[in-house]
């Protein structure tokens, strides 16, 4: 009966895997002050990783009419990689899904359970575990073309304005990446860390969750949970986003 | 059941000063902020957090809502003997949790 | 993997802790219990303008602890970052200088804010079994303010070191206040 002990700290280096090229992009990690990096990097103090170990317990647990649990039909090392490649297209499906997704409909069609609400609190714990199984591996979209046009539907959701203050998250994320807004450093917006520990929740979150902030932070409607701009959008940052390296669970303010 | 995460090592030399960490899943609701009716969520946190050596108490600490969600703390203790380092939360509505690693000092 | 057993406890009782003490002294009841909330009983619909700490509620609270003793400077090193990006979560360590021997230890470290509701922020008690006067942890803070740290030792002896505080936040959040 022994808890799970942590006695290593983990130190990331978000240099990019360009190393000829010297890549300039910055995961938030490194817009963070030196205390928080420190809060991410020591998994005994992350936060996340709470999250993390109730997702390996829940991933032993059988669950839905067919009373399976994820370690039934999955390794956990078949899950290295995973997150750092999705959103992807299901096989013979004609829209990408998101990781999000991708557990639901495990849940829904091979375990037969009820699907999970948003945010659950068992959905993320999942996520927290899956996508802790790609840290320190490079963000690798599929070579798909069936992705193109979601791509390039996030690309254009990412310059157009929205919102009363009537900005475009190209505004921020792009032009204005580095500068300050109310004394806080703007980052690039690369979805290195998710599902996030992010100290304003006070819990474990998703991108989606993240994109619905940003949505209200320029008083813009945001789109409905189910709603495709969401991947879209994610196929776009994760392509941006290419090669850097992947950090879940992150934390970030 | 709830989670917590600890960091102690597993061994130690006798008279060596090492590091404990402790972290677990709590709320810690102020009591402070308004729901989403208007009304104040009532308070829940975590009111004392203890750590002790084979029994013997080696810190004590009382938290106030002013404690950060998901508490953590890191502490120091002088590796005496083998044996069992216990941790303890107590707090509203309740909240009791222990949780114990062992240690083997030379 | 084990489940981790909640051992079901008695309510709080007994005397008020400090934070319960000073949250009494500005006018606030602590200790609303679930039922009574959602009966609607105990409706305390605080604006948050007005329910604050001051600096002396601060002060009050740390001569609770000092009395009428000295507060020396040194020995005592609060580590907060200067620039805070969110204030739910506040890394802070706090250091003290000492033997940490049977004769001459810290014997406690306490923690106090200026701005948030209440003044306290934590107490902790150490003795000699600690090797080293450090305890580190999260606070939260809800405003840029002054944190005191101040250290008790086995003499009697009290120090204090003192930080300000710069919080800030997020352009983009969950609400619209």
């Amino acid at each position: 009966m022994l808890p799970v002990v942590f006695a290593a700290s983990f130190a990331l280096a978000q240099v990019g895997a360009d190393r000829a090229g010297a890549d300039k992009r910055r995961s938030g990690y490194q817009d963070m002050g030196a205390a928080l990096q420190k809060m991410q990097d020591d998994d005994s103090a992350n936060p996340g990783m709470l999250f993390v170990q109730l997702g390996q317990q829940l991933w032993s647990k059988p669950a839905g009419a067919a009373n399976k649990a994820c370690a039934d039909c999955h390794s956990i090392a078949d899950m290295k990689g995973v997150a750092a490649r999705y959103p992807a297209m299901l096989k013979d499906g004609d829209k990408p899904i998101d990781l999000e997704g991708r557990i639901s409909l495990c849940r829904t069609a091979n375990q037969q359970a009820e699907p999970f609400a948003p945010e659950s609190r068992d959905l993320l714990p999942l996520m927290a575990f899956v996508a802790n199984q790609s840290r320190g591996m490079p963000i690798a979209p599929p070579q798909d073309a069936r992705l193109t046009p979601f791509r390039e539907q996030g690309a254009a959701i990412w310059v157009r304005r929205q919102g009363q203050l009537n900005l475009s998250c190209a505004i921020c994320h792009d032009d204005n990446a580095g500068k300050k807004l109310a004394g806080v450093t703007i980052p690039e917006a690369h979805p290195t860390g998710y599902p996030i520990y992010r100290l304003e929740w006070q819990a474990l979150g998703s991108l989606k969750r993240r994109l619905r902030n940003c949505l209200v932070g320029v008083r813009a409607e945001a789109y409905a949970h189910e709603a495709l701009e969401y991947v879209a959008l994610e196929v776009f940052l994760m392509d941006r986003a290419k090669g850097m390296i992947f950090e879940s669970p992150g934390v970030r303010p | 059941m709830t989670q917590v995460l600890i960091n102690a090592p597993k061994t130690a030399k006798k008279g060596e000063v090492i590091e404990l960490k402790a972290l677990i899943l709590h709320p810690m609701e102020t009591g402070f902020r308004p729901g989403t009716n208007g009304r104040i969520i009532p308070r829940n946190i975590i009111e004392r957090f203890t750590a002790s050596w084979n029994g013997n108490e080696i810190l004590r600490m009382d938290l106030s809502p002013a404690i950060a969600a998901n508490p953590f703390v890191s502490f120091f203790a002088v590796a005496t003997e083998s044996g069992k380092i216990t941790f303890r939360w107590t707090g509203d509505e309740g909240f009791a949790v222990e949780e114990s690693v062992a240690i083997d000092v030379a | 993997m084990k489940d981790i057993p909640v051992i079901p406890r008695a309510k709080p009782e007994g005397p008020l802790r400090p934070h319960e003490r000073s949250l009494a002294a500005l006018g606030m009841t602590p200790r609303v219990n679930r039922r009574a909330f959602i009966a609607g009983a105990l409706v305390s619909v605080l604006p948050l303008a007005t329910a604050r700490a001051t600096p002396e509620a601060m002060a009050a609270a740390i001569k609770e602890v000092v009395g009428d003793n000295a507060i020396r400077e040194g020995r005592v090193t609060l580590d907060l970052p200067p620039l805070i990006e969110n204030g739910n979560a506040v890394p802070l360590t706090v250091s003290v200088e000492s033997p940490m021997s049977e004769a001459d230890h810290v014997k406690a470290i306490h923690v106090f804010n200026e701005k948030n509701p209440q003044p306290h922020v934590f107490d902790a008690r150490l003795g000699p079994r600690n090797g080293k006067a450090v305890i580190a942890t999260r606070i939260k803070l809800g405003d840029s303010q002054k944190i005191v740290a101040i250290a008790e030792t086995s003499k009697g002896e009290f120090f204090s070191a003192s930080a300000d505080v710069i919080v800030t936040l997020a352009a983009c959040l969950e609400d619209l206040t």
